[in-house]
């Protein structure tokens, strides 16, 4: 052991003993103020040069906003959203290297009154900070009430046909925007549109609040809440103008989304929610730039440059873990990730492998956007999970003989109460089996619910009455049923469709 | 007032189904239980007439329960099948040996042939052993890789035509989740398949009836049948990945009860972007089985095993697959890499 001529042929191990004073893994010049995941320490310079780089490698790499383009911002208050808004303020501006060559828009829809049941007084100070914000900006924004979703039009649940692009390949709508001059960016000059809360009728608050209250659980509530959100957005963008969406979720959120989809039955529409691009609606794309951003980042962004931002409380705000599964799987990913640095990136990686089921051959006639959800799926009818639970619930409620069963009223278990007092084939999915004994209400519910995506079934079945739902949801469905019945009627005559 | 069932609305209800809430007396519940099970079977076509079915039975609910219902659905709708019990020992002290005698009296009872395969007399290695050398955390590995193996020889002695498993929805649902947080883009579109699709030789497809029954149907089943079967988790469990995932379906469960049969729709509706590299199926040059690379896994496991290298199969390695099959002794610095087990 003690010989002198002993050498060692094997590499002793190093340890690396975590130091206070890093130098930047990237310019290896200066002293690190940052850790992002373990062993990236960044000096300020960089951490901003590289924030600042991501997103703009995210717009570039994608091609899918184009020059000129009006783009509209969908910022929350958040961290994120108001991130991205900071991004796009920075690279919009003159004097930035490579400018960004869109023209932003920025939207807040304040569900404040209606779904959270803030007073007054809470909602005015929301929106005069957020407008003081917006204003600073100097883009167009608006600011609108959740409760303008019970006027909306039918048509936003029917895609609208993309509007023609000078130029459907990136490269030319780049050159051509630059033939046309850059006269066009001044635009900015003229005022700035901006429209501020407008006086919300009091009835129209006590109808969203009671489409809100109507779902017995929490789940639903957020569910209804988001479809609606993003109904009103895309109607917005839609009738002023605007081409595109920007949504302001970042890494972190969409994994949690992510599992919250598989867990509540969408996951036949996971890509088209969680991915970078989001066609379902036709004419105006839904884009997510800050994917690629963990929120641990943002936060540290925001801190150390001083972005603002405004905490507005959602519905699971303060609520204990098990209320809703959007709040258990927020908890189960966040406390994975401090076990499993990788969990976040993992999931999201895995999102990005995956597509859209049941593409290509349904014709836009055939792939009728569903009710709600704007969806277009069609299920395999046979040995499925779907099918599985509609044997069961006929067979835990009917009687095996033919008669018309005369008690579906015991079909309730004591802890989920029915809401209305004859609706009691209401909370079950009476499939049409039943309808002998089922008043013509129940018979609305059950076609509604056929023209409905798996989840939204599942959320609706939440639902106290049907009736609640905005004007727009129950025509629409009701226009889809008249037009199936007509289908039925003259499908012997229809050629088979290419 | 006591509530009166559901279905026949004549007895008083017993037991309150976590499928869909519904209140049920025994005699409904059962029918309702084993129809379900029988459409399964009938809509997924599992099952040809004159088939020989081996069962794969370790004692635990879930095969005790399918071996009953199989064996009455084979009797009441005239499958035409020939059933069997194959059951594997992995060589767990405490454990396995006591479920292998609730095998046994299952046997008897049913009156099906048995036929037990262990973990020793196919590999050489019991699970104790195995655990001995890699630790409590990557040996839920070994015994799943090896299991399966065992199973497809097991049944190739029997000479059976397909294997059904007691996999029921909970882990159905569990496996999707697990699947999705370790990224494994391949598994996750096979899992929710109710069977398996191979043709080979040394491969017997495999098939899931239970696949839409909740655990806690099995268990109110087993037990107002008075089943008897043995409840004890593996001594191994508590630390592995899967716990996470089971953690979380539960209280999902406990939120909404629908989302077990929500998280397999998912599941099934999920299709993979082209152009996602996915594994090909092939053989292993060693010993024959099925493999997607050059060494079949419970290959390398075993390799690892005897050299005293228990992270062999743990982690990448597809570099190494040609020096073992030629051979050739490892280098020093991929010995140490190898050899290293964290506890």
């Amino acid at each position: 052991m003690c010989q002198v001529e002993e050498e060692y042929h094997e590499q002793l191990e190093r340890v690396d003993t975590p130091s206070a004073s890093k130098k930047c893994v990237k310019c290896k010049e200066e002293l690190a103020a940052v850790v992002i995941r373990a062993g990236d320490a960044y000096c300020r310079k960089c951490f901003r040069e590289s924030f600042i780089h991501k997103f703009r490698a995210m717009l570039g790499k994608t091609r899918v906003i184009f020059p000129g383009e009006k783009v509209l911002l969908a910022v929350s208050g958040g961290p994120s959203s108001c991130s991205m808004l900071s991004q796009v303020q920075e690279g919009v501006s003159q004097n930035a290297h490579k400018k960004l060559r869109f023209f932003p828009g920025i939207v807040y829809i304040d569900a404040e009154g209606g779904a959270l049941g803030q007073c007054k007084e809470m909602r005015q100070k929301t929106t005069s900070e957020l407008c003081d914000m917006f204003r600073s900006t100097g883009f167009p924004f608006y600011i609108l009430p959740l409760e303008q979703v019970l006027d909306l039009p039918g048509s936003v649940l029917t895609p609208s046909p993309p509007s023609d692009q000078p130029g459907s390949v990136y490269k030319a709508a780049v050159d051509l925007f630059l033939q046309s001059g850059d006269s066009s960016s001044d635009g900015k000059a003229e005022e700035q549109e901006c429209v501020s809360l407008p006086a919300v009728q009091e009835s129209h608050t006590r109808l969203l609040q009671q489409l809100i209250g109507s779902a017995q659980t929490l789940t639903a509530k957020q569910d209804l809440l988001n479809t609606f959100r993003q109904h009103l957005l895309v109607h917005t963008a839609r009738t002023r103008g605007y081409s595109k969406l920007m949504q302001g979720d970042s890494c972190t959120r969409l994994a949690v989304k992510l599992l919250t989809s598989i867990s509540l039955g969408r996951g036949a529409q996971l890509a088209q929610d969680t991915g970078f691009s989001d066609c379902r609606y036709g004419g105006v794309t839904v884009v997510r730039p800050m994917r690629e951003y963990s929120a641990k980042e943002i936060a540290y962004y925001n801190h150390m440059f001083k972005v603002p931002s405004v905490v507005i409380p959602n519905l699971d705000t303060k609520m204990p873990d098990k209320a809703s599964i959007q709040r258990l799987t927020q908890n189960f990913v966040t406390k994975l990730q401090a076990d499993f640095h990788s969990t976040v990136s993992t999931i999201y990686r895995t999102g990005e492998k995956l597509q859209t089921a049941g593409r290509g051959s349904s014709a836009a006639e055939d792939a009728e956007a569903l009710a709600l959800c704007c969806r277009s799926v069609k299920f395999s009818e046979e040995a499925s999970a779907l099918q599985a639970t509609l044997i069961s619930e006929q067979l835990s409620q009917s009687s095996v003989k033919p008669e018309p069963p005369a008690n579906v009223g015991q079909c309730c278990s004591s802890e989920r109460p029915c809401g209305g007092a004859e609706g009691t084939g209401d909370c079950c999915r009476s499939s049409s089996h039943l309808v002998g004994s089922l008043s013509s209400r129940d018979h609305e519910a059950t076609d509604l619910r056929s023209l409905l995506c798996y989840s939204c079934r599942r959320t609706v079945r939440d639902m106290s009455s049907v009736d609640c739902l905005p004007q727009y949801v129950l025509s629409v469905a009701q226009r889809r049923q008249n037009r199936s019945a007509m289908k039925e009627q003259i499908s012997e005559f229809l050629l088979d469709d290419a | 007032m006591p509530v009166l069932c559901s279905s026949c609305s004549e007895k008083r209800a017993v037991l309150k189904r976590p499928k869909t809430g519904h209140s049920l007396c025994k005699a409904c519940f059962f029918w309702a239980f084993e129809e379900e099970v029988h459409q399964t079977i009938v809509a997924a076509k599992l099952f040809r007439p004159g088939e020989t079915v081996g069962i794969a039975a370790s004692g635990g609910k879930d095969s005790t329960v399918l071996a009953h219902v199989m064996k009455l659905l084979n009797e009441r709708h005239g499958y035409g099948l020939e059933l069997m019990l194959i059951s594997v020992d992995e060589g767990i002290t405490g454990y396995r040996d006591d479920s292998l005698e609730t095998v046994k009296r299952n046997q008897q009872q049913y009156e099906l042939p048995l036929k037990i395969v262990s973990y020793e007399e196919l590999y050489g290695w019991t699970m104790d052993a195995i655990v001995k050398q890699v630790g409590l955390k990557n040996n839920c590995t070994f015994c799943g890789v090896f299991r399966r193996q065992a199973l497809d020889r097991g049944a190739i002695m029997l000479k059976v035509d397909k294997i059904c498993t007691g996999h029921n929805a909970d882990d159905v649902a569990e496996t999707v989740l697990m699947n999705i947080l370790r990224g494994d883009i391949a598994r996750l579109r096979r899992c929710t398949a109710i069977s398996t699709a191979s043709e080979g030789d040394g491969v017997v497809p495999r098939c899931k009836p239970l696949k839409y029954a909740y655990e806690k149907e099995i268990v109110l089943y087993a037990y107002f049948k008075k089943l008897d079967y043995f409840s004890t988790e593996c001594i191994y469990s508590p630390n592995a990945y899967r716990g996470y995932a089971r953690t979380f379906l539960k209280d999902l469960e406990s939120i909404r009860p629908s989302s077990i049969m929500d998280i397999i729709h998912s599941g099934e509706n999920l299709s993979v972007r082209e152009g996602v590299k996915m594994p090909v199926q092939g053989t292993c040059s060693r010993c024959g089985y099925i493999s997607s690379q050059a060494l079949c896994k419970s290959c390398v496991l075993l390799e690892g095993l005897n050299r005293g290298l228990p992270k062999l199969g743990i982690g990448k390695h597809h570099r190494l697959h040609e020096k073992i099959l030629s051979q050739q002794p490892l280098t020093e610095h991929e010995q140490r890499k190898l050899k290293s087990v964290d506890f």
